[in-house]
Order: C-alpha cells, then sequence, then structure tokens
C-alpha cells in the first residue's frame, strides 16, 4: 500500500483539504451528499452551500428554476456509421441509469427535460469516425437539455459535445460504459459572450471498463460543470482531463466527484487553466472517495492554474477521502502560479520578444495535457482556440507589465 | 570588430527591504576575440554584473554606462540585447516546461538573425553541434532544461553559443558543475566559437582548470562589487595558491 499526497506543487491554494482513516465518516463526506430526482429535495442554494461557495449564484439563477423551457437549444447530431442516435421522451426506461442528480441545476435539468438525445454505441461495435453532438444556443430563455451516452458491452468510441452560440441551459450528460467498453467523451465549451451553462456529467463504468472524459471550456459569461464518475464493478478505469482559459469577467467552475465504490479501480485526473484579465475566476474542486470496500484503489488527482495577468482568480480545492488503508495509491497535487519571469527572462535572453516568449510558456503549459486527449480533430483545434485566446490577450501583454497577480484561494 | 564598454557601473538589486547595492563602479572593455576571466569570492557581484548586462528586470542600474560599438546597451529591452549580440551562459538555466529544445532554439534563432535559418541546414547544425557538444540528439525533443542534469544544463548553454554566434558572451560558471570529460568537451565549444566568429568571452569562474583550456587574455579579480586587481593568466595562478585573503584584508583594514 502507497498513500502519497504530493504537497511539493502546492502553492496558494489554501482551501486545500484531505481527510484519511477507516473510523468515523469526516465531516463533510461525499459519501453522505445528498442525491435525488425529487426537486423538492434540494432547495435553491443562496451560495453559501459548499458546492456553491465558490459561484455566481445570482447569473445561474434562471437556472435554479423547476420550470425549464426546450426552446433555447438545438440538438444536432453527426454519428458515426457504427453509431445509434435517437430522440426519446423522458419516459424511456434508459434514461436516469448513469446516478441521481446532486446539486439544484442537476435537479432541475432532470426535472424539467422533455427530450433526451440518445447516442449508443452497439455492443462489440468500433466506431469508425467520431460522433459529434452540436448543442447550439437559439435564445437566451431558460432551458433544460439531456444527452445519453452509452457505450454497450465492448464497444469502442469517441464522442465530442460541442457547446456553441448564446444560452441559458441546465444540462444533464448521462454516460454509461458497459463491461469492457472503452469510451472517450469529449465536451467542449466554446460559448459565445452571454450564456451561462451549468453541466451535470453523470459516468457509469462497469466492468473492466474505460472512460476518457475530457471537458474543454473556453466561452460563455458563466460554466459551472460537474463530472461525476462511479465504478459499479471491478477493474474499471476513468480518465478525467480539462483544459481551460477564462478571460476578464469569465467564470468558469469544474467540480468533479470520482466515486471509488468497489475494489480495483483506477482514476486519474489532469486539470490545468490559464486566466488573464479582470474579474476572470476559475474554480476546481477535485473530489475523490475511497469507500471501505474499494480496496486496491489507484487514483491521483492534480490541478494546476497559470495565472496571466493581475485582477484574476483561481480557487483550487483537492479532496481525497480515503476510507480504507488497503489501496494501490493516492495522491493529489495542485498548484497555482502566476506567469514565471524567470522563464521570460530566460527566452528573452535569447532573442525572442515578450509576446513571443508568453506565447511559448502558454502553448508549454498546456501542450503535454492537449497530447493525452487523443482525438487529432479535438488536438487540432485546441490548439487554435489557445492560439485566439493568445492574441485576445496581447494587448493586455503588450500593455502595462505585470505586476503581482493576486492568487486567491 | 566589436567592442562591449562598461564604465563605472552601479547597479543594485530588489530586495524586500529596498534595493541593495552590489555593484560599486564596474570598468571593463571587451574587445572581439579577447578572453577576459573574472574570478572572486562568493556573493562578490558577478553574477549580478552578468544579469545586470543581459538586462534581468530585478537588477537596477543606478549609475554608468554599457555601451556595445557605442549603442546604449542599458537603453535595451533584454530580447533587443540579445539581437545586439549578447549571450549569457546563465549560472542556473532556466526549465521551461513543454517548450521544446528543437521548437526554442529555432524559435530564438529565428529571433536573433531575423530571418528563419534554413530548414535543411539548420537541422543539420543543430545535430553536428550537439555532436561535438556529446550531447544525445534526443535532447532535441525534450523540454528546454527540464529534468536535466547540471552539466548537461551547462552543455545545452554552450550549445545556443556555438548556433546563436554572439558578438559577445559572459559565461556565468559555465565549468561549475563538469566532470573533467564534460569541461574539456564544453571548453572546446567555447574555443570553436571564438575561432569561427572571433567572439568576446566574459568568463565567471572560481577555478583555473578552465582556463587551461580556454586562455584569458586578461584576468580580473573582482570583490565586493568591483574589480579589484587585474593581471594577465598568471594572475589566475596566484589566486589559486593565495585565495582572496590579499583583497579582503585590503577592504576591513
Ligand atoms: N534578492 C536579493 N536580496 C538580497 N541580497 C541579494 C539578492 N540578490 C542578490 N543578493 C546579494 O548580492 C550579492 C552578489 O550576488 P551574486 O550572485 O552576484 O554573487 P556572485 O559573485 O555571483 O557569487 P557566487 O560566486 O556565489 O556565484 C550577494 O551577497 C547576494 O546575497
Ligand atoms: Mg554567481
Amino acid at each position: 500500500m502507497a498513500v502519497t499526497t504530493d504537497h511539493t506543487r502546492a502553492v496558494a491554494d489554501g482551501a486545500h483539504s484531505h481527510s484519511f482513516g477507516t473510523g468515523a465518516v469526516p465531516q463533510g463526506s461525499r459519501a453522505e451528499r445528498l442525491t435525488s430526482f425529487d426537486l423538492a429535495d434540494i432547495p435553491v442554494p443562496s451560495g453559501r452551500e459548499e458546492e456553491w461557495r465558490f459561484s455566481p449564484v445570482a447569473r445561474l439563477q434562471p437556472l435554479f428554476s423547476e420550470t425549464l423551457a426546450a426552446s433555447g437549444v438545438q440538438v444536432t447530431v453527426t454519428a458515426a456509421p457504427e453509431v445509434k442516435v435517437e430522440t426519446v421522451g423522458r419516459d424511456d426506461a434508459r434514461l436516469g441509469t448513469a446516478g441521481k442528480p446532486g446539486d439544484r441545476t442537476a435537479l432541475t435539468a432532470w426535472n424539467a427535460f422533455a427530450e433526451a438525445t440518445v447516442v449508443t454505441v452497439p455492443a462489440e461495435a468500433v466506431a469508425s469516425d467520431v460522433t459529434s453532438v452540436r448543442i447550439s444556443g437559439v435564445s437566451g430563455e431558460a432551458t433544460a437539455a439531456h444527452v445519453l451516452v452509452r457505450a454497450e458491452r465492448h464497444s469502442q468510441a469517441v464522442v465530442v459535445l460541442d457547446h456553441d452560440g448564446v444560452a441559458t441551459v441546465s444540462e444533464t450528460v448521462e454516460i454509461v460504459v458497459e463491461d469492457g467498453a472503452h469510451l472517450t467523451v469529449v465536451t467542449v465549451q466554446d460559448w459565445a459572450d452571454g450564456a451561462v451553462h451549468a453541466s451535470s456529467h453523470r459516468a457509469r463504468l462497469g466492468r473492466d471498463a474505460k472512460l476518457k472524459h475530457v471537458v474543454v471550456t473556453f466561452g460563455g459569461d458563466v460554466v459551472r460543470i460537474t463530472p461525476d464518475a462511479e465504478f459499479t464493478a471491478e477493474g474499471g478505469e476513468v480518465e478525467m482531463v480539462g483544459l481551460y482559459f477564462a478571460d476578464a469577467d469569465q467564470h468558469q467552475e469544474h467540480r468533479l466527484f470520482v466515486d471509488h465504490a468497489v475494489p480495483s479501480c483506477r482514476s486519474r485526473v489532469t486539470y490545468k487553466g490559464a486566466l488573464q484579465g479582470q474579474g476572470a475566476h476559475v474554480v476546481w474542486v477535485g473530489d475523490v472517495l475511497i469507500r471501505a470496500e474499494a480496496e486496491g484503489t489507484d487514483t491521483y488527482e492534480l490541478n494546476r492554474n497559470l495565472v496571466l495577468t493581475d485582477g484574476a482568480r483561481a480557487d483550487s480545492v483537492p479532496n481525497l477521502e480515503i476510507q480504507t488503508g488497503e489501496i494501490e495509491g493516492a495522491g493529489h497535487a495542485s498548484a497555482t502560479g502566476r506567469f514565471d519571469d524567470e522563464q521570460l527572462f530566460y527566452l528573452m535572453a535569447r532573442g525572442i520578444s515578450e509576446v513571443e516568449a508568453r506565447r511559448l510558456v502558454v502553448r508549454g503549459f498546456f501542450a503535454e495535457l492537449i497530447h493525452e486527449i487523443g482525438v487529432p480533430s479535438v488536438e487540432e483545434r485546441l490548439l487554435a482556440s489557445i492560439e485566439a485566446e493568445l492574441e485576445k490577450s496581447m494587448s493586455v501583454i503588450t500593455g502595462a507589465p505585470v505586476e503581482a497577480a493576486e492568487v486567491t484561494a | 570588430m566589436s567592442t562591449l564598454e562598461i564604465r563605472d557601473l552601479h547597479v543594485s538589486v530588489e530586495t524586500k527591504e529596498g534595493p541593495k547595492p552590489i555593484l560599486r563602479g564596474v570598468d571593463l572593455t571587451i574587445n572581439s576575440g579577447e578572453t577576459h576571466a573574472i574570478m572572486g569570492p562568493n556573493g562578490s557581484g558577478k553574477s549580478t554584473l552578468a544579469s545586470a548586462l543581459a538586462g534581468h528586470p530585478k537588477y537596477q542600474v543606478t549609475a554608468g554606462t554599457v555601451t556595445l560599438d557605442g549603442a546604449d546597451l542599458l537603453a535595451m529591452t533584454v530580447d533587443e540585447r540579445a539581437r545586439a549580440g549578447l549571450f549569457l551562459a546563465m549560472q542556473y538555466p532556466v526549465e521551461v516546461p513543454g517548450v521544446s529544445v528543437a521548437n526554442f532554439l529555432r524559435t530564438a534563432k529565428t529571433a536573433i538573425s531575423g530571418e528563419a535559418p534554413a530548414l535543411r541546414t539548420w537541422g543539420k547544425e543543430v545535430k553536428g553541434a550537439m555532436e561535438n557538444l556529446r550531447m544525445d540528439t534526443a535532447f532535441a525533443e525534450r523540454s528546454v532544461n527540464e529534468g536535466f542534469s547540471g552539466g548537461e544544463k551547462k552543455r545545452h548553454e554552450i550549445l545556443q553559443m556555438e548556433l546563436f554566434k554572439p558578438h559577445f558572451a559572459i559565461l556565468d560558471e559555465t565549468d561549475s558543475g563538469l566532470d573533467v570529460d564534460a569541461l574539456r568537451v564544453v571548453s572546446e565549444g567555447v574555443n570553436r566559437a571564438k575561432e569561427t566568429t572571433d567572439v568576446g568571452v566574459l568568463l565567471i569562474t572560481h577555478y583555473t582548470r578552465i582556463l587551461r583550456y580556454i586562455k584569458p587574455d586578461f584576468v580580473h579579480v573582482f570583490v565586493d562589487g568591483r574589480i579589484a586587481e587585474e593581471g594577465g593568466s598568471e594572475l589566475a595562478d596566484r589566486l589559486e595558491n593565495e585565495g582572496y585573503d590579499r583583497f579582503l584584508a585590503a577592504k576591513t583594514a
């Protein structure tokens, strides 16, 4: 058994917590967090609740409502030939099988949706192409959306969810990975200004199932994504990768929960973000629960933030809860740092201009993670998006020199 | 023929308690093809001189001038100084994760010479230079300085000196931490650059060992932020035998 918590890179991450022990359940244990399909069980948050304390609840208010429309987004699917796509009513028995909503927006999304998009990768099928689900905002009306991605036994596929336009939407993405299936789900939030997006991703993994879950957030005023992954049989493996880039006044929040409820599963979480501009705010919370039954668990989570300018704020809270001593390994690391002036000096001392040097460093910060995604079309788009973000910020960068960045945790 | 001229240079370093004076009137002129060694006790300000010349933002010039062929070096930004022909091999080279050596070298070369190097010849040149320095060409794909050993970082600095062909190179303790073979290999690199480009070299060191490979034309003793004595290469041997007591005693007297 090896329990490692790596704090060597932990800088400016005050709200950092972990708890150990097989004895008493620690206060606020994820094991005790209420989940429900009943709207009455989880009231409208005030903003003081643990899971909302970093969020701009006022801007999310429309999504707390029990009545949400269906008209705010348009869903278009381009599927690989092996993959089946349906639009079904809310009474379809396959819906709601990947776990229950765990917070108010997840619940309102579940409560209000009329139709769901179901993407099925049939048993044994190996998709020959990426399946693309485009969720386009068409009006600002508060809307519910529901997508279910099912990878049946021993199937393999890549599904990319794209979000664009302007919308106010509470979304559920259910992900079911059956025994032996290998599924990659990529969700890209590239909304236009004005969009407010809450999304509950709930994934369930069967025996020897593998899920690569990739979250990419660039655009939108408020984006709050809560990916949950739950293992239901031994041999499951989840790799959760996230990449985000926040500009002035954007709020980007990613709250993950990995539930090691059974023995011998593996999870890896790697989220990296850059932020720039007044009022840019990113939040990363990574809860990993290793239940008493989950012997042989192997988990590691990491979050890194690169603060490019003054006035931007990053909150990073890894939280590892271990209820058994019989594990393979468990660790986490979190670091939020401002742009490294020594790197800048080194590159500039080789004749490279400041703008170019910053570009190199930021690209370098994301490079490794991008290559981990493993979907070439997504990787290319990502590199282009990062270039565009950097382009946006050149005025910030070439303007006044950056003073000490405010890094709050 | 180029000239780097340092006149009455005073430099302070930024500290939490405010600026702290380190250099107290440095005078030094280096011409193309010349090699000047600077030796001096720890903390005497050698790296401060090197960093201030390169334009590190932590250091403030409070008095004096530095010109490169008459042009005011101190008015230039860090990258402009490099493009004007100044090179600093750092005592502690910085790691730049995610930026490959190959990409870095090409980007820097393009910046310095104002145009992208011809793809085919550049690849060969880099490979050849790496082989000369006994660097595995696999380093090209690694991140700049990341996880390099001390000696590997130093070779990487000299690799850049050879490829970028500066008019003046400041080598800050490039010999520290090198094993005997690496010391020879790195020294050969510096000598190659001297022969092929007539570079003027300012070599900061604690040891006469490297001066057996790279012959200095002048040796300067650096004490308490200024040059306390100058001489030929025989001065280095004397320092090795006698240490710096003579100068430090003079200071406290
Ligand atoms: N940020 C700082 N705060 C306080 N003192 C500093 C700071 N930076 C440098 N100094 C001091 O400046 C002096 C000169 O340092 P420098 O690195 O130039 O010495 P050096 O001659 O290169 O020494 P060495 O031979 O050990 O490399 C030292 O006394 C050092 O402590
Ligand atoms: Mg030094």
